[in-house]
C-alpha cells in the first residue's frame, strides 16, 4: 500500500511531464498494464483479510481511476500538439492561382439587348422574330412607305438582285406579328438590321428592338408612360427625358424619345435614344386588324446606342471587332 | 433648311427671345439643327470707303489706305487684305470698337505708321466664313452707317432638320405658320401685288406629261439690264439661308424659293424656239445640265423642252445652253407644279440633289406658281428693270391635288392621346396653322390650305394638335389591358441561357458583321447557295455568309496577331442559303486555339485537340437530356475539316452540322497552327431539351468490373460500346472507357481498350457468379465482333 501511495504522486508528475504519445504510453503500461503497480497492489488484495480487502479495493480503485483521468487528460494534450504540427508543415500557400476558375463572357450588345427584352417581358411583352432578308412589301410598302418616297432614301438600303433586301429597321416584325391575328398584341422583337453606309458612327450591320403594342385602350399617354418607365428601369436612374414630334411613315402622332445624357467632363446634352409613335391606321389595316376598334404604338430602338450609354463604350468599331481585351471586360 | 432668323420675326411678330424660338422649334417637331449667331457686338464697325491705298513703304504684304468713315476727314489705316483698293466699301472697325472674337481695335502703329482702326473681312466680323478678304459693300452701301444696322445684324442663322413630311416647312412662311401657332401670333401675309403687264411677249405653252405636271406658268420679262447687282439685303438673306448668291436674276428665282417655296427657274429667252412642251423625256436622250454634266434620260423623267430640245429636267436642275447669263436681256421666268411621284428618285437616278428635287420631292403647294411668279416678277423689274410680259399658264385642274376637309372627333383626338384637350385650344391650333375649322357635334370640320397637302386624315389633325399643344403636356400612364403569361416552354432551352452556359465555361460570344467576301469563302470551300448582295459596301462584305466560322476564325486570327494566344469565341447568328425565299439558319459556331486549359502552375499544358472541341459538343447534348438521339460520323466531312480529325453530327439522322481540327491546309494559308479547333450546328435542335420524366432510384448496389481488350486500330470506340451495350441489355448501367493504350505489350496495329462496367439490376443484388457472367458474355462478343483480345 505505502509503496503505491508513495509512487502515485510521482507517476502524476511524469504524466503530466510526458513529451510524446509514446512515453505516455509507456508509462501507462508501468502503471495499468498487465504487470503494472496497480494491477499488481489489484492482484495483491486476495492476500488481505475480507474487511481490510474491500476497504483497500477501494483505495486502489480510486487511484487507478486518477492515474487513468491524467493518462487520458495528457493524451489529449498531446495528441492535440501532434495534430497542430502535422496540420502546420501541410500548410500551402493559399494565395496560390486556383484551377480551371476562368469564365467567358457575353458580348455587350447582346447583353444589353437582352436587359432590354427582359424589361418589356415583365410587361408581358412576347419576343417575336422575322427574317433578315426581307421583301419590299415588309419593309417598306406594309409600314406606309410608299415607292420612291424620300423617307425611303432615308434608308440606305441593301439588295439582292431578285428585288429582295436586308432589313433596314426591325419593324417589318410588326407587319408579320400582326398578320392573321388579332389583338392583344404585345410584341418585342430584338434582331439585326442593315444600312449600306459605314463609318465611324456608322456600322452596316447593327442591332435593333421594336416594340409593339395594339389593344382596344392605348394611347399616346400609354406609350409615354412605358418608355419612360422602360428608360429608368435599363439605366437604374431618373433621366430628364422629352418626347419630341417626329415622322415615321408607320405612326402618327410620331415621336423622338431624347434623354439629358451628362458627359464626363460634366456637360448635359440631348441625346436621341427611341423613336416611336401610335400604329398609323394603314398600317393596322393592311395587317387585316380595324383601326377603329384598336389603336396601338411602336418604339425602336438601337442596341448600340444603349450598349454605349450603359457601359460607357466609345467607339461602335470595338462592337464587331471582337477583341478578346475588349470581350473580357464584360465577362 | 437654313433660314434667317431676322427674316423668320419679320414674317411673324413674336415676344419670345432667341433662346425661346429655337426650343419651341425643336418641341415642334422642326428640329433645329445648329444655330449660327451671326454679326453679334458689332458696336463701332461702320461702313467706310477706301479713297486710296499705297504700298506700305516698309512692308510689301501692307497698304496705307486713306479710308472715308463719314467723319470728314480720312483715316489712316494700314491693311494687309489683297483686295484692299481704291473705291471699294467696306466695313471697319474704328479705334474702341470689340469684334465678336473679343478683339479690341485700338490705334497702332504698324511698320512704322500709324494706323487708326481695322478693314474687315465677313469672319472677322463673325457674319461669315469667308476670309480671303475685306468683306466687299455695294457700292450704295452708305459711308458712314452702322453696319449692324446696314446688313440687319444681329441676325441668326437657323438650320432644320425637318422630317420628310414637313415639306410645307421649306420657306420661311412655312416655319411662320407653325411659329404663329407655337407663340400664338399670326403671320403676316400680303398676297403679292400683280404686276402690271407693259409687254406682250407671248410664247405658247403645252402639257403633255399627263398627271406628272398639271401645271406650268410662265413669263418673259424682256429688256432687263444683265449687269444688275443682287441688293444687299437679298444677298444677306440667301447667305443666311445657305444659299450662294449668284447673279440677280437667279438670287431673284432663288429669294422667292427661300420665302415662298416655289422651286423656280430663269431661262434666257432667247435661246427658246416656239412652245413650251412639258413632257416625258424620250428614252436615250441626252441634256448638258448646269452643273456641266451629262444627264443621260428616260421616259421616267419629266423635260421642260422647246420645239426641238430638253432644255431642263423638270423639277431637277436646268440645262447649260438655255441659262441666264450676264448677256440675258428676255428672261423666261418659270413656275410649275410637278407630281412628287414624278420628281422622287429621278434626281438620284442622275446622281444629283439639288434645292428644287429636294423640294418637288416632298410636295410643294399647287396653288403657289402664280404667287410665286408675281412675286418674282415684281422684285425682278425692282432689281434690273424691264417690261413684264403676261402670265402664260397651262394647267390640267383635274390632276392638280385639291384640299379636301378631314373630320376630327373629339373621342378620337381623346383616344389617341390619352387626354382631353380643349376645345378652343384645338380651333386655336387649327386657325393659327392657317386652316379654315368649322365646329360640328362631334368635333371639327378641317380644310388645310393647299400648302399643307401632308394634312390628309384625322390622325394627320391629331398630331397637329398634340405637335402645338406640346407633347409634354401630355399625361403619362400605364397602358390597361389584359395581361397574359408569355409562353415559356420548359423542354426548350433559351437562346440566351445557351449564350450564359458557353460564357461560364470559358468561352467569349463574338458579333461579327453578317456578310463576307467571296474570296475567303472560296478558300474555305463554301460555293454553293450563296446569297450576293447586288449593292455591296465593298467585295469585302459582298456575300451574305454561309457558315459563321470564317469569320470567327478570323477573329481568332486577329486576336493572335495582338498577342492573345489562347482564344476561345462563339457566335450565335444566322447563316444565309440561296432559295426562295432565301433559307435564314440560326447557327451556333465555336472556335478555340492554344492551349487546352488555361496556363497554371501546377498543371501540364498541352495544346487543344479534336476532344477538346467534342467535350463541349457532349456538354450541350448533356443539357438537352437526349444525347442518345444524337450521333456523329466521321464520313462526308466539309472540306474546311482535317479529313480525319473531324466529325459530323446528326440528331435522329438529321444533318446538324460538323465540329473537329480545322484542316491544315487550311490553317496553313490562314497562318494559324494545328490546334485550331471548330464547331457549326443548327442552333435548334441544341435548344430542344427533354422535360425531366422520374423514374425510381434502383435499391439494390451497382457491381463494377474493369476489362481490357486488344481490337485492331480500325475498330472504333464507339463499336466496341455498341457491341458491350447491345450484349448486356439493361443490366449494363454504364460503360466507362478509362484507358485508350497503343505501344510496348500491344501488337502493332492493335490498341488495348479498358473499360470499367457499371452493372446493376433493379430487382435484386448481383452476385459475384451474375458479374463474372456478363463479362464473360461481353467479352465473347467482342472476340466475334470486333476481333477482340482479352489482355491479361
Amino acid at each position: 500500500m505505502d509503496e503505491l501511495d508513495s509512487r502515485v504522486n510521482q507517476a502524476l508528475t511524469d504524466i503530466d511531464q510526458a513529451a510524446t504519445l509514446e512515453a505516455l504510453d509507456a508509462l501507462r503500461v508501468g502503471l495499468l498494464g498487465k504487470s503494472g503497480i496497480v494491477t499488481a497492489a489489484l492482484k495483491s488484495l486476495g492476500a488481505l483479510a475480507p474487511e481490510a480487502r474491500k476497504a483497500r479495493g477501494a483505495e486502489v480503485n480510486q487511484v487507478k481511476q486518477r492515474l487513468a483521468d491524467a493518462l487520458g487528460t495528457r493524451k489529449a494534450v498531446l495528441e492535440r500538439a501532434e495534430l497542430d504540427r502535422r496540420l502546420a508543415s501541410e500548410t500551402i500557400d493559399v494565395s496560390l492561382p486556383g484551377r480551371d476558375g476562368e469564365r467567358g463572357g457575353i458580348h455587350p450588345i447582346t447583353r444589353a439587348l437582352e436587359r432590354i427584352a427582359a424589361i418589356f417581358a415583365r410587361l408581358g411583352y412576347q419576343r417575336a422574330d422575322g427574317p433578315e432578308i426581307e421583301d419590299d412589301w415588309h419593309n417598306f410598302e406594309a409600314l406606309n412607305f410608299p415607292p420612291h418616297h424620300p423617307a425611303r432614301a432615308m434608308h440606305d438600303t441593301f439588295y439582292f438582285s431578285d428585288k429582295r433586301l436586308l432589313r433596314t429597321h426591325t419593324s417589318p416584325v410588326q407587319i408579320r406579328s400582326m398578320a392573321g391575328r388579332q389583338p392583344p398584341i404585345r410584341i418585342i422583337a430584338p434582331g439585326k438590321v442593315y444600312r449600306s453606309d459605314s463609318d465611324q458612327t456608322h456600322s452596316p450591320m447593327f442591332h435593333q428592338v421594336e416594340g409593339l403594342l395594339v389593344d382596344e385602350t392605348s394611347s399616346f399617354a400609354d406609350l409615354k408612360g412605358t418608355l419612360t418607365e422602360f428608360v429608368r428601369a435599363f439605366f437604374e436612374r431618373d433621366f430628364e427625358m422629352r418626347f419630341r414630334p417626329s415622322y415615321f411613315p408607320f405612326t402618327e402622332p410620331s415621336a423622338e424619345v431624347d434623354i439629358r445624357w451628362e458627359t464626363k467632363d460634366g456637360e448635359a446634352r440631348w441625346l436621341e435614344v427611341l423613336g416611336c409613335g401610335m400604329v398609323h391606321p394603314n398600317v393596322l389595316k393592311n395587317c387585316g386588324i380595324d383601326p377603329e376598334r384598336y389603336t396601338g404604338f411602336a418604339f425602336g430602338l438601337g442596341v448600340e446606342r444603349f450598349a454605349m450609354l450603359r457601359y460607357g463604350v466609345t467607339d461602335l468599331r470595338a462592337f464587331f471587332d471582337n477583341d478578346l481585351r475588349f470581350l473580357r471586360q464584360f465577362a | 433648311m437654313k433660314l434667317s432668323e431676322n427674316w423668320l420675326r419679320e414674317v411673324v411678330e413674336i415676344d419670345a427671345d432667341h433662346a425661346a424660338l429655337v426650343h419651341a422649334l425643336t418641341m415642334a417637331g422642326l428640329e433645329v439643327e445648329a444655330v449660327t449667331r451671326l454679326g453679334e457686338a458689332l458696336d463701332g464697325v461702320v461702313v467706310a470707303q477706301i479713297v486710296s491705298a499705297e504700298k506700305h513703304p516698309q512692308a510689301d504684304r501692307l497698304r496705307v489706305c486713306q479710308v472715308d468713315a463719314g467723319q470728314g476727314t480720312p483715316l489712316t489705316i494700314v491693311c494687309g487684305a489683297p483686295n484692299a483698293r481704291a473705291g471699294i466699301r467696306v466695313p471697319l472697325a474704328t479705334v474702341g470698337a470689340r469684334l465678336p472674337g473679343g478683339v479690341h481695335i485700338k490705334a497702332a502703329r504698324l511698320r512704322g505708321i500709324e494706323s487708326f482702326g481695322m478693314l474687315c473681312s465677313a469672319k472677322e466680323l463673325g457674319v461669315d466664313t469667308d476670309a480671303s478678304g475685306l468683306l466687299e459693300l455695294p457700292a450704295d452701301a452708305p459711308v458712314g452707317t452702322a453696319l449692324a444696322a446696314y446688313l440687319h445684324l444681329p441676325d441668326a442663322s437657323i438650320e432644320l432638320s425637318l422630317t420628310p413630311n414637313r415639306a410645307d416647312c421649306l420657306c420661311v412662311h412655312g416655319v411662320a405658320y407653325d411659329v404663329a401657332a407655337l407663340f400664338d401670333s399670326r403671320v403676316k401675309v400680303a398676297e403679292p401685288p400683280t404686276v402690271p403687264v407693259t409687254a406682250d411677249a407671248r410664247r405658247g405653252i403645252r402639257l403633255e406629261a399627263g398627271s406628272d405636271a398639271p401645271r406650268y406658268l410662265g413669263r418673259i420679262v424682256s429688256g432687263i439690264d444683265p449687269t444688275a447687282a443682287t441688293p444687299e439685303w437679298m444677298v444677306e438673306r440667301l447667305r443666311r439661308g445657305g444659299v450662294r448668291p449668284i447673279s440677280a436674276v437667279v438670287d431673284i428665282t432663288n429669294y422667292v424659293m427661300l420665302e415662298l417655296g416655289q422651286p423656280m427657274h430663269a431661262f434666257d429667252n432667247a435661246a427658246l424656239a416656239g412652245d413650251i412642251v412639258v413632257r416625258h423625256a424620250h428614252a436615250g436622250e441626252t441634256l448638258k445640265l448646269l452643273d456641266g454634266s451629262e444627264a443621260a434620260l428616260d421616259e421616267g423623267f419629266v423635260v421642260v423642252a422647246d420645239e426641238h430640245q430638253a432644255l431642263a429636267v423638270a423639277g431637277i436642275m436646268g440645262g447649260l445652253d438655255s441659262r441666264v447669263t450676264d448677256a440675258t436681256r428676255d428672261v423666261f421666268l418659270e413656275a410649275a407644279h410637278f407630281a412628287p411621284a414624278a420628281i422622287m428618285g429621278r434626281a438620284r437616278k442622275l446622281g444629283l440633289h439639288t434645292d428644287a428635287s429636294h423640294r418637288f420631292e416632298r410636295g410643294v403647294d399647287p396653288e403657289l406658281p402664280r404667287r410665286a411668279l408675281e412675286r418674282a416678277t415684281a422684285l425682278l423689274l425692282a432689281v434690273a428693270g424691264g417690261q413684264a410680259g403676261p402670265v402664260l399658264a397651262a394647267e390640267n385642274l383635274a390632276d392638280l391635288p385639291r384640299p379636301r376637309p378631314v373630320t376630327l372627333r373629339r373621342a378620337r383626338l381623346r383616344r389617341v392621346l390619352g387626354v382631353a384637350v380643349d376645345d378652343v385650344e384645338v380651333a386655336r391650333i387649327f386657325t393659327a396653322l392657317g386652316m379654315q375649322v368649322e365646329t360640328l357635334a362631334e368635333g371639327w370640320r378641317v380644310i388645310a390650305p393647299s400648302r399643307r397637302f401632308d394634312i390628309e386624315r384625322e390622325e394627320d389633325l391629331i398630331e397637329e394638335v398634340a405637335r402645338i399643344h406640346g407633347y409634354d403636356q401630355l399625361p403619362t400612364a400605364s397602358p390597361g389591358g389584359a395581361l397574359t403569361v408569355v409562353p415559356d416552354p420548359e423542354a426548350r432551352i433559351g437562346e440566351h441561357a445557351l449564350r450564359e452556359q458557353l460564357a461560364a465555361r470559358g468561352w467569349f460570344e463574338a458579333v461579327n458583321l453578317s456578310f463576307v467576301a467571296a474570296e475567303s469563302l472560296a478558300r474555305w470551300g463554301f460555293s454553293e447557295r450563296l446569297v450576293a448582295l447586288a449593292n455591296p459596301l465593298s467585295a469585302d462584305l459582298a456575300v451574305m455568309r454561309p457558315s459563321l466560322l470564317p469569320g470567327l476564325v478570323e477573329a481568332l486570327r486577329r486576336n493572335r496577331a495582338r498577342q492573345q494566344d489562347r482564344v476561345r469565341l462563339f457566335e450565335v447568328a444566322r447563316v444565309f442559303a440561296a432559295g426562295d425565299p432565301p433559307v435564314e439558319t440560326p447557327s451556333l459556331a465555336m472556335v478555340a486555339g492554344g492551349t487546352a486549359r488555361a496556363e497554371q502552375w501546377g498543371e501540364a499544358t498541352r495544346p487543344l485537340d479534336f476532344y477538346d472541341i467534342k467535350g463541349e459538343l457532349d456538354a450541350l447534348l448533356a443539357w438537352g437530356g437526349e444525347p442518345a438521339r444524337w450521333a456523329v460520323h466521321a464520313d462526308n466531312l466539309p472540306p474546311w475539316l482535317h479529313p480525319g480529325r473531324g466529325a459530323r453530327v446528326t440528331r435522329d439522322g438529321a444533318a446538324v452540322g460538323y465540329f473537329g481540327t480545322l484542316h491544315p491546309q487550311l490553317a496553313k494559308a490562314l497562318d494559324l497552327g494545328p490546334d485550331v479547333q471548330v464547331l457549326e450546328l443548327a442552333l435548334e435542335p441544341l435548344l430542344t431539351r427533354r422535360l425531366p420524366k422520374a423514374e425510381p432510384v434502383a435499391r439494390f448496389p451497382s457491381v463494377r468490373r474493369d476489362v481490357a481488350v486488344e481490337v485492331p486500330e480500325t475498330v472504333t470506340w464507339s463499336q466496341v460500346d455498341d457491341v458491350v451495350r447491345r450484349t448486356l441489355g439493361s443490366a449494363l448501367k454504364e460503360l466507362r472507357l478509362f484507358d485508350c493504350y497503343r505501344g510496348k505489350g500491344v501488337e502493332a496495329g492493335r490498341k488495348s481498350l479498358a473499360m470499367g462496367l457499371i452493372l446493376q439490376e433493379h430487382s435484386r443484388t448481383l452476385t459475384d457468379t451474375d458479374a463474372d457472367g456478363c463479362v464473360q458474355r461481353a467479352i465473347a462478343a467482342l472476340e466475334q465482333a470486333c476481333k477482340a483480345k482479352l489482355r491479361g
